[in-house]
């Protein structure tokens, strides 16, 4: 059967994006957050997953204000990097997996989580730049992916407990699919970061190092923390850590920590990064 | 009854809920439109013409030629639909976000290299923790 083996966290930055596609990561303002990657690069070489369930948001990309999934399966065969204004970034095309994508969904939807199914989707930052930060610049990303959009543009998100939540069901489903395949689960976005209004460039280094710490041993307790908390303490943009739960939901209750990396700034953002594996 | 919306309290932030996205629909569906080429060129040729096609405010218009990004905020736009706007200006986020604050961009990025705006009894509320 298929089966979640790991999950890893990171945030989804765009300049860090942009630093990879230019050949900068080796300057003095890029090289500590790159250099915190370099056990989970060479981690994945061994690992070798057959696929990655990967969870961000999409930045009013893909989705615009005439419509707006809370939670969104992708079941296309590929997704190509979208164009957010300055030209697609210069990666391969995501490739898919629809018969699992599909069994996901069909079995998640049972389980009460009532995803959009969508098919024709360009990805955005949210989702290529982990797959660089992970993999590198390789002419062909080396495993299928599955993407799972989250709402966090538009407010009210889901809350904490119904990210972790269908982070469980997501695991159910993937262990009812008869493949025997090597699963991982990526939660993306955050740390604290507030890109607008007067108090933008908001960092809260206590309270993303105390989600750190939490999400891995006390994440029962971290899916309660309410909306007004990320907001308020993380900026209005910290809310996109909501995605790390459903990663860390579909995980045992005991994970082993491989890896944490913490580095400020990345352009407005804290970067965090987690390699878990399951117990 | 109301609903309760304690996050309109944040201090210095604006939470782009489904109210604010009512407010802001046209205006964020213009800059859905700078995402392709030959819009922004035609919006670059004539802002005000540009505009005047889409059923926006015209304090929204005026936001929007003014780069005004927290007006256009205050108006219902939301920062990644109004990041289409400054993208197509070929300005970055970090100095899009030092517009909003009062600081240059000098002092912004020295900030955030300083390690960002710290949380403080100003800038966030007690009972939001």
């Amino acid at each position: 059967m298929a089966k979640i083996n790991a999950g890893v966290a990171t945030s989804h930055v765009p300049a860090i994006g942009a630093a990879i596609d230019n050949g900068i990561t080796d300057n003095e303002y890029w090289k500590p957050l790159f250099e915190g990657y370099d056990y989970a690069k060479e981690w994945i070489k061994k690992q070798k997953p057959d696929v990655v369930l990967l969870v961000y948001n999409d930045h009013a990309t893909a989705f615009d204000s005439n419509l707006v999934p809370t939670f969104a399966i992708a079941t296309g065969e590929e997704f190509k990097p979208a164009d957010e204004g300055w030209g697609p970034r210069p990666v391969p095309n995501v490739k898919g997996y629809p018969e699992f994508a599909s069994h996901i969904a069909q079995s998640v939807i049972q389980d009460d989580f009532d995803l959009t199914v969508v098919n024709t989707l360009d990805v955005d930052h949210g989702l290529t730049v982990p797959l660089s930060l992970m993999f590198g610049q390789p002419e062909n990303w080396p495993c299928k992916v599955i993407p799972i959009a989250v709402n966090v543009v538009l407010y009210p998100t889901p809350s904490g407990q119904r990210c972790y939540n269908l982070g469980k069901s997501l695991r159910k489903a993937v262990e009812s699919f008869d493949e025997d395949l090597n699963v991982q689960i990526w939660g993306t976005g955050g740390m604290s970061h507030q890109l607008q209004g007067p108090r933008a460039g908001l960092i809260n280094k206590e309270f993303d190092n105390a989600f750190l710490d939490d999400i891995v041993d006390d994440a029962e307790n971290l899916a309660l923390k309410p909306h007004l908390e990320y907001i308020n303490l993380a900026g209005s943009e910290g809310i996109e850590l909501i995605m790390w739960l459903v990663m860390r939901g579909a995980l045992n209750d005991e994970v082993e920590l491989k890896k944490r990396h913490y580095h400020v700034p990345a352009s407005n953002t804290a970067v965090g990064h987690l390699v878990l594996e399951n117990k | 009854m109301a609903i309760n919306k304690p996050y309109k309290e944040v201090p210095g932030t604006i939470i782009f809920d489904a109210d604010m996205a009512r407010l802001g629909f046209h205006l964020n569906q213009f800059c859905m439109s700078l995402m392709k080429a030959p819009n922004r060129k035609k919006f670059k040729a004539g802002e005000k013409v540009y505009l005047d096609e889409w059923p926006m405010s015209e304090a929204q218009k005026e936001a929007v030629i003014a780069r005004d990004y927290n007006r256009m905020m205050s108006l219902g736009g939301n920062i990644y639909f109004l990041a289409k706007i400054f993208s197509s200006d070929g300005i970055s986020f970090q100095a899009a976000a030092s517009t909003m604050t009062g600081m240059t961009q000098d002092e912004y990025a020295q900030m955030m290299l300083s390690g960002g705006r710290a949380p403080d009894s100003s800038n966030t509320l007690k009972k939001g923790s």
